[in-house]
């Protein structure tokens, strides 16, 4: 074929010939692995699937069942707050309740509190994209084009900081751990700050630039539903105040659930926490502000330490564990199939 | 005038009123003449002033009316583009669903995204098919422009000369002046040429590709004006037709300011883009311009169509939008109750904008629009520009497989229907034509009958199965020539080398080379500078002589009758005629080699006039005394014997024949003898020849160039320059014919009745140079001229009585060319005496003149003139196979394609090429229909049905059939009979109108192949049309003539062949290719593999889609209904878009299920597209649910995980997309079956690609894409071990199953597929032991006997007499003994024609025995020494030939008795 092809091309010097070029890939002979099933194959895939499968899933459930937790719903032990903040007239009436619980077992390690909600779409369209990046950014922006509406100015126009449905809704409940220590009450130190994601505190969320923060919110309102504005979010640390402020980084990160939890604090570990919570009696001092009856929600309060594997779902675990199994009975059948059939000429 | 409203009129109306002081009554004389006819229909009528001032006004005002000559091919201006494209592209359904995605998420209530990312896919398929218009707008824009600014000469009445303009300047009634070799810039009346008969020619290649030179007239009466044209003084109104697109018909007249008229027809008028040839100046008038040419008209665009798979595509997208309706249902009901059941408005539930809340119902309804944009990539747009982006890179491949390039022709496939690739793979039936697409419509001719006496032509044909050799390797040549012509090196020494090796360069490197078929070609080539020379290969060119017929002819010429004791005198002269109706009888052009393009018209001068006939005589005689001793010895019938029983197959029975015909006992013949009459002959001939070569003046122009319009008569010109009877010149008056003898005889043409396809014949009326007769030469097909022979029943002298015989034998002879395949022409004579003549000639003049029914006037006085011919005799012009067309033939058909073969040809003849190209088996049961009765079609149809079924019946319980015929069934297993089925124009045309199509179609699903004969365009079409429609089947037809265009157009896949026959085929076509051979490739390999990517590529877009978009359905389930979404709207609008685009367009590009070898070693492969396996509604169902599986585990497995957790949206939805996209493309590596690095890197890269615009994207954009922020979300993800843990399992888990069925998907019954793909991997060797296996084990599955021929044969025939019985009912078979002759055999009645063959033979026998006998007294001794190679090269043919005949007539008798055809004639 060269041979012609060559000896045309000679010839008809004039005009260039229209033989297509005799390359692999346009005769479509690429070099090609072509992957062909066969017992051996089929047999090794799913038995190493199905060990590694299972081999991890036993380390994850593992790991996942050294972790400890504790989750109390205060919702109802707090029914006559919850009575108060259905109605929201009552705002400003301040409303504590304590929980107690009795830890049976020290819990070792980092402590995590967190507090959780059940039943409060975070996720739903509206309300996940009622909030202004760029505000949060320390901008000063015009809100009115954000897609904080209806939360973005009062009727007087004064512009609401920060604006939009998430930061109005804010989780506002306070919680303190006490642990009951022989008749004395220890509170529990808990850090306030570094529950968000760094880059959360340092880069996504800014407050605007001024001398103070006051002055940096001048001429902007609290959101309705807030008890004070931004900036005394946490009056103690001027950087955990205004946007920067954990809890409210850590609110304005939307769940993706309706049931979900927040980190709230973390257990400083110093004197006898400085290995954990050691077993014992402990009370939660709520001050309850966050109304959820009218959604039918509920509120939870939830210690519990953390795994590199995450948090105390140990479904990764049995995933795994279950797909390993499936994948090596799978193999058995097969190898069942192949030896039945192995006197037909098979095809895998 | 009260005439209805036609254009010509309104048109003058509204110049009357525009132009108040020319008022119509003025015109009227014009247009209505006093003598005029009332009933002219003026709807058709177009008025051309000439543009020379006389009628200057008139002339301005119609050219305003009539188009420039400025063509404009754009669809669009720099202005209009944007606009009207977009308005063009909006009419495409799919992006009318993006605008109205678009225009939805417009609206706040409802939107979802931004407004810049919904139109975001939007836009870049706008901007896509806007620049692929684009660039395609301005290669039309500058085509247009080279066009326009081509330069012509047109008449300047000013300057009063022709002055050079612009194309785009010549209007309607502009003169023109053409010289040779330009391109025609519109349509032209021809007024004056340069020629002295007023014929100017022309080139037609630009319009329809013939080569060939067409001749256009003068008009009539004008052609009187011999003086140089002068526009000047041309007066004349010109009325015509409006402009219409039929380049064959054209009428009109010319009004002369006298009132006279002048008609005329196509005949004079020069089409745009033609090419003027031979012709130095020609002027004319032009009529049409610009758009309103026929050319331009002709004109249509590319074809749209829609393939298979693209409606059952549409089928499925339909599917999805319900789909996307019960998804959006589902969104807005469930929204709706969400909403409803809160008492109060949780902090969650946002209010609008003015803090108002929306009652459940609209919320609901909002929901519902807002989930149409969110899940709007359910309905694959994307599909349908990766569809055609796969499909540009399929036709790409197509085009460039160097195995479907003709070298010989230059010319790679052509794909002109970009969208129909994959049909290409499913083909069910093809329907092919004969002439030129199985056969090569190379005209060769092959033997003649003159008198009744057949002459084989052996050397020729032994010279054709050379030239095949030759054709495949050109080194091999020189060998070839020493030992397979030595006879010929003989023969003519001098003239060999020019006339076989020369030719054969040239017809390589002049070939025509039709440059892009596109609409390029119709607007006029400027670059047809090498004029090609048409029909004249080398094949055609040089014809063997047979040497018998040779020497009678030298001594016919010589008329030396009493040196000649075995030749009659009737013989002579009628061999004489022979010749010199078939050098005279036709239209060809002759030119010299030299100049190929210089018609030689003026006989040559050196005419030897010093030679009279007399002295020629006188100078043979005396030489032929010398050599007769010698010459007459000829034994080259046993010679040839030898050669015929090596011949293959197909040659057996038409060898037997001339076995039969020569001798009977011929075979028996010893070698030496062979070798002796052989030598001896060569030595013969060649002094004979030298003889000749003395008299003949050698300074003649030796090798003309003969250019006619078919290919079979410049066949026959060769074959009679041959026979050294030279056509020398032809002009319109006169043809000059040298003879044999040098003698040049100039013959006055008094007629020419052109050959048409009603009459079948031309004739030519010539005065005879000597004996001053009037003679009718007249050629055409048997049916006709046989029976418009002399009626020599009523007569009873003995002439009558030898020509009846004569007739007879022709006839005989004739049937056993067609039964060869072989095309028969008959030639016939005709003597007029002087007073006939006169009569009819008057006749013709009048009919000539006649305007209105002309052509039937023209008709009637052909047919008048040819009556009562004389047979001089018949020729054979064989019309090859095609290289391969047996092979891809079988190839398909055990692809499972049935083959249909629909011509115009004569029912033997197709029949025959049918057998040879193994279309039909000599097993076969074949059925003839040939009726012109409803009832009895009908009858016919049912009973053969019957039949055929009984068989089939018959064929399944092997019990019952050991009940009927015990005794041929004793181990074997029951060969399940292929049926065949034969039928013709005129009985398809009774199916059609009788309503009989079910039947017909219930008869053909039975037949192995089906033959429609002497069928026409239109019956082709509807053939198609009908099998298309009815058993709603894949069509495909190939042909290469402009009798195909319909039925190429019909089918679903149209194949032109760009052959011999024009382009009218290839424009038609989608794929346009040189050979039939070329098919097997095309559709094995590419088509399977075009059918099985893009299927498996549509299949896999659907689950793609599907799988992703429900990832965000089942979100809703979780928040509420409400809309949201867990992925980044740009992640999720790049995911389709780039992150897993590539994979499956590079799949459907690249991916080879099975190797091109298996595909070609295995044609049942093929079967699987055929049946759609891959992509079906089961499958599509299987694949749906599959990617719900998948979607609901990349779903949920995330979902278990982070429940309950801290995760929030957007780090929840990060990993799903990371793990759907690992899954998609994981599904896609499953589904691949070829990985090259392409793959490879894509596959990678999309990954990669995704991770890297991830890590960059969720890192800088912040604040970019407003209500949503996956800020560092990714960069987080990356650092958490749970995230690949999670991205590792959930994949697994999804595809798992897939996996687990691919596994076993072999096991239990394995595919021809998966078995192909085994194949290959096997090494070569080992491979095709493995297909060889595969395919018999196939066969003996299939039940088609392979072994023990002899019993079977036995056992056939009884099946086949069986199935014939029925039929031959006694009227019936009477009827058909009657019209057997023409119509077809029957079964029983092979013998009584074995019989007659054989007396032919005794009587050639005794002839040639004596011959012989001369020759081997004569030189028996010298030659054997001479050629120490001829024995053994004589050896191994002659072991077969020198065996008992016995043993051949038995076969031959099997032969004829294996084809069992059932006829049924009535």
């Amino acid at each position: 074929m060269k041979n012609k092809t060559n000896s045309l091309s000679q010839e008809g010097e004039a005009r260039p010939s229209r033989c297509p070029d005799n390359s692999a890939f346009k005769q479509q002979k690429l070099p090609a692995w072509k992957p062909q099933l066969n017992i051996a194959t089929v047999l090794s895939s799913f038995f190493l699937t199905g060990a590694f499968c299972l081999s991890a899933g036993v380390c994850l459930i593992l790991s996942a069942n050294s972790v400890r937790e504790i989750q109390i719903d205060y919702s109802d032990k707090c029914s006559d707050c919850s009575k108060l903040r259905e109605n929201s007239s009552n705002w400003n009436k301040e409303c504590n309740c304590s929980v107690n619980f009795t830890l049976k077992e020290d819990i070792l390690g980092d402590v995590f509190m967190y507090y959780g909600l059940q039943n409060f779409y975070q996720n739903h369209r509206r309300y996940m994209i009622s909030r202004s990046d760029a505000q949060l950014l320390g901008r000063n922006v015009n809100i009115q084009k954000s897609y904080c509406a209806p939360f973005t100015t009062y009727q007087n126009g004064t512009p609401m900081a920060p604006c939009g449905a998430i930061a109005n809704s804010m989780f506002n409940d306070t919680i303190d751990l006490f642990y009951n220590l022989n008749s004395s009450v220890i509170k529990v130190p808990l850090l306030k700050t570094g529950n968000s994601w760094w880059t959360d505190k340092n880069v996504k969320f800014r407050n605007p630039k001024s001398y103070n923060l006051s002055s940096a919110f001048a001429g902007t309102a609290r959101p309705p539903y807030w008890q004070k504005p931004v900036y005394l979010l946490d009056e103690e640390n001027e950087r955990n105040n205004g946007y920067v402020n954990d809890d409210f980084i850590v609110w304005m990160r939307v769940s993706a659930f309706a049931t979900f939890r927040n980190l709230y604090r973390r257990v400083r570990r110093v004197e006898q926490f400085a290995d954990g919570l050691p077993a014992g009696n402990y009370t939660f001092r709520i001050s309850y502000n966050f109304p959820v009856t009218k959604f039918k929600g509920r509120k939870h309060v939830i210690l519990s330490t953390v795994v590199w594997s995450g948090g105390s779902n140990p479904f990764l675990g049995i995933a795994y564990v279950v797909s390993g199994t499936a994948a090596t009975l799978t193999g058995f059948v097969i190898t069942a199939i192949h030896l039945t059939l192995r006197k037909k000429k098979t095809y895998f | 005038m009260a005439l209805s409203v036609d254009s010509a009129l309104y048109r003058w109306r509204r110049l009357g009123a525009e132009s108040p002081s020319q008022t119509l009554p003025e015109r009227a004389p014009l247009l209505f003449s006093a003598r005029g006819k009332p009933q002219l229909n003026l709807n058709k009528w177009r008025i051309v002033f000439p543009e020379n001032g006389r009628q200057w006004k008139d002339w301005k005002r119609a050219s305003t009316f009539y188009s420039g000559n400025r063509i404009q091919t754009t669809k669009y201006t720099w202005f209009t583009f944007l606009p009207q494209n977009l308005f063009e592209q909006f009419h495409r359904l799919g992006y009318l669903y993006f605008l109205f995605l678009v225009v939805l998420n417009g609206f706040p209530q409802v939107e979802v995204f931004h407004r810049e990312i919904t139109m975001l896919p939007l836009i870049v398929v706008l901007l896509a098919s806007m620049i692929k218009d684009a660039v395609e707008d301005c290669r039309k824009y500058r085509f247009d422009k080279m066009i326009n600014f081509s330069k012509t000469r047109i008449y300047d009445k000013e300057e009063r000369a022709y002055v050079e303009k612009c194309w785009k300047d010549v209007h309607v009634g502009d003169f023109v002046q053409l010289r040779c070799n330009e391109t025609i810039p519109a349509d032209i009346l021809l007024l004056y040429s340069s020629d002295q008969n007023g014929i100017c020619h022309l080139e037609t290649a630009n319009l329809d590709g013939e080569t060939n030179l067409k001749q256009r007239h003068v008009v009539m009466g004008f052609s009187s004006q011999n003086t140089l044209f002068e526009p000047e003084f041309f007066q004349n109104t010109i009325i015509c037709e409006m402009p219409n697109n039929d380049l064959n018909k054209f009428k009109g007249y010319m009004e002369q300011p006298n009132n006279e008229r002048i008609g005329f027809n196509i005949e004079s008028l020069l089409l745009r883009g033609c090419t003027i040839r031979n012709t130095e100046a020609a002027i004319g008038i032009v009529i049409y311009a610009g758009h309103e040419t026929k050319a331009m008209l002709n004109n249509n665009g590319p074809r749209y169509k829609r393939s298979k798979i693209e409606r059952r595509m549409n089928m499925d997208i339909f599917v999805c939008v319900g789909l996307l309706f019960v998804m959006c249902l589902v969104g807005s009901v469930g929204h709706g109750i969400w909403t409803g059941n809160f008492s109060e408005h949780p902090p969650y539930d946002v209010p609008d904008e003015n803090g108002n809340f929306l009652p459940p119902v609209l919320a609901g309804f909002y929901m519902f629009l807002t989930m149409i944009i969110l899940l709007q990539v359910l309905i694959p747009i994307s599909l349908y520009v990766s569809i055609e982006l796969v499909k540009l890179g399929q036709v790409f491949l197509i085009h460039n497989d160097i195995d479907l390039y003709d070298d010989e022709a230059d010319l790679p496939i052509q794909c002109r229907a970009l969208n129909i690739t994959e049909d290409l793979g499913q083909i069910q039936y093809i329907f092919s034509d004969k002439t030129g697409t199985l056969t090569e419509n190379k005209m060769v001719f092959r033997r003649c009958t003159v008198d009744g006496i057949e002459f084989s032509h052996q050397e020729n044909a032994r010279r054709l199965e050379s030239h095949k050799e030759l054709d495949l390797d050109d080194e091999d040549f020189a060998k070839l020539q020493h030992f397979s012509l030595p006879r010929m090196n003989i023969e003519r020494p001098a003239t060999y080398k020019q006339r076989t090796v020369r030719p054969l360069r040239r017809c390589q490197s002049a070939r025509a080379h039709f440059q892009g078929h596109t609409r390029n070609r119709s607007l006029g080539r400027r670059d047809s500078n090498q004029s090609q020379v048409a029909f004249s290969s080398t094949i055609e060119k040089d014809v063997t002589p047979d040497s018998r017929l040779l020497r009678r002819v030298r001594e016919a010429a010589l008329q030396t009758e009493n040196l000649s004791p075995f030749m009659h005198m009737k013989t002579s002269t009628s061999l004489t005629d022979f010749f010199l109706a078939l050098a005279i009888c036709n239209t060809v052009l002759v030119s010299t080699a030299t100049e190929p393009r210089q018609r030689v018209t003026v006989p040559p001068p050196i005419k030897p006039s010093g030679i009279t006939l007399e002295k020629i005589h006188q100078i043979f005689q005396r030489l032929k005394l010398a050599s007769l001793s010698q010459s007459f010895s000829s034994s080259q019938s046993s010679s040839d014997l030898g050669a015929s029983f090596s011949a293959k197959n197909t040659e057996e029975h038409l060898a037997a024949l001339d076995c039969c015909d020569n001798d009977d006992n011929c075979c028996a013949s010893s070698k030496g003898d062979e070798l002796q009459g052989k030598g001896s002959a060569g030595i013969g001939s060649a002094s004979l020849d030298e003889v000749f070569k003395s008299v003949t003046n050698g300074s003649l122009p030796t090798d003309f160039c003969y250019e006619a319009e078919s290919p079979d008569e410049a066949a026959l010109v060769y074959a009679a320059q041959a026979y050294s009877f030279t056509l020398v010149s032809r002009t319109p008056e006169q043809v000059t014919v040298r003879l044999p003898q040098g003698t040049l005889l100039t013959f006055d043409i008094l007629y020419t009745l052109g050959f048409d396809s009603v009459r079948k014949r031309m004739s030519v009326v010539v005065r005879h140079p000597l004996t001053k007769e009037i003679v009718v030469y007249t050629k055409g097909a048997d049916s006709v001229i046989m029976d418009l022979l002399e009626d020599s029943d009523k007569a009873d002298t003995s002439t009558a009585k030898r020509m009846k015989r004569i007739k007879e034998k022709t006839q005989k002879h004739l049937d056993y060319y067609a039964r060869d395949g072989l095309r028969t022409l008959c030639i016939a004579k005709k003597v007029l005496n002087e007073d006939d003549f006169q009569k009819w000639a008057n006749f013709r003049q009048e009919a000539e003149a006649a305007i209105d029914n002309r052509d039937e006037l023209l008709m009637e006085t052909a047919q008048h003139l040819e009556t009562k011919l004389t047979l001089l005799g018949a020729t054979g012009i064989e019309d090859r196979l095609q290289d391969g067309v047996p092979d891809t033939i079988e190839a398909l058909r055990e692809a499972g394609i049935q083959i249909w073969v629909l011509t115009g040809d004569k029912q033997e003849t197709a029949v025959n090429i049918a057998y040879s190209c193994k279309l039909l088996n000599q097993r076969d049961t074949v059925f003839t229909i040939n009726t012109e009765n409803k009832e009895t079609c009908e009858s016919l149809l049912n009973l053969t049905l019957e039949e055929v079924r009984k068989n089939y019946e018959v064929g399944k319980p092997r019990t019952k059939l050991f009940g009927i015929i015990p005794r041929y069934f004793s181990a074997s297993e029951p060969p399940s009979l292929e049926f065949g089925l034969v039928i013709d124009g005129r009985t398809l045309n009774i199916i059609f109108q009788g309503g009989l199509e079910k039947k017909f179609l219930a008869l053909t699903k039975h037949c192995r192949s089906v033959l429609c004969c002497r069928s026409t365009p239109l019956q082709k079409s509807m053939v198609v049309k009908l099998v298309r429609g009815q058993l709603k089947v894949m069509t495909l037809s190939i042909g290469d003539g402009a009798n195909d265009v319909s039925m190429i157009q019909a089918a679903d896949v149209g194949i032109g062949i760009s052959g011999q026959e024009g382009m009218q085929a290839v424009m038609a076509s989608d794929f346009a290719t040189t050979r039939f051979k070329h098919l097997k490739k095309l559709l094995l390999v590419h088509g399977h593999w075009c059918y099985a990517r893009l299927a498996k590529m549509v299949i896999y877009f659907f689950y793609k889609n599907v799988s992703y978009v429900s990832l965000l359905f089942w979100y809703q389930f979780f928040c509420g209904f409400s809309g949201s979404t867990m992925i980044d709207y740009w992640q999720m609008i790049f995911f389709n878009l780039f992150f897993t685009s590539m994979p499956p367009l590079l799949f459907g590009v690249l991916d080879r299920d099975v190797s091109a070898e298996t595909l070609l070693g295995l044609p049942e492969l093929y079967k699987n597209g055929q049946n759609s396996e891959i992509y079906k509604l089961s499958t599509f169902i299987i694949t749906m649910l599959d990617a719900f599986y998948q979607s609901l585990v990349c779903f949920f497995v995330p979902y278990l995980m982070y429940e309950d957790s801290d995760i929030d949206v957007f780090s929840f939805g990060n990993p799903i997309n990371t793990i759907s996209l690992l899954t998609i493309l994981l599904h896609q590596a499953l589904e691949m079956r070829t990985w090259t690095l392409f793959h490879l890197v894509t596959m990678i890269g999309s990954v990669v690609f995704y991770l890297v615009f991830s890590l960059i994207y969720n890192a800088t954009c912040m604040v970019c894409n407003p209500p949503t922020n996956p800020y560092w979300i990714m960069e987080k993800q990356l650092s958490d071990p749970t995230f690949y843990l999670l991205c590792t399992i959930t994949p697994v888990i999804a595809l798992l199953p897939r996996f687990f069925i691919l596994a076993l998907r072999g096991t239990f019954e394995a595919s021809l597929i998966l078995k192909a793909q085994q194949l290959d991997k096997l090494p070569k060797g080992q491979q095709d032991l493995e297909i060889q296996k595969l395919r018999s084990r196939k066969r003996t599955t299939s039940g088609v006997p392979v072994a023990s021929p002899a019993s079977n044969d036995d056992f056939e025939q009884n099946i086949s007499h069986l199935c014939v019985s029925p039929f031959l009912h006694p009227a019936a078979a009477a009827t058909s003994h009657g019209d057997t002759e023409s119509q077809g055999l029957s079964a029983p009645e092979v013998n009584p024609l074995r019989k007659q063959t054989l007396e032919e033979g005794y009587y050639f026998f005794n002839r040639w025995a004596e011959e012989e006998a001369t020759a081997t007294d004569s030189s028996g001794g010298p030659s054997s020494g001479h050629y120490p190679l001829v024995p053994s090269r004589v050896t191994s043919p002659g072991h077969h030939g020198g065996k008992p005949t016995k043993d051949n007539a038995n076969n031959f008798s099997h032969g004829s008795h294996r084809r069992s055809v059932s006829a049924v004639t009535l």
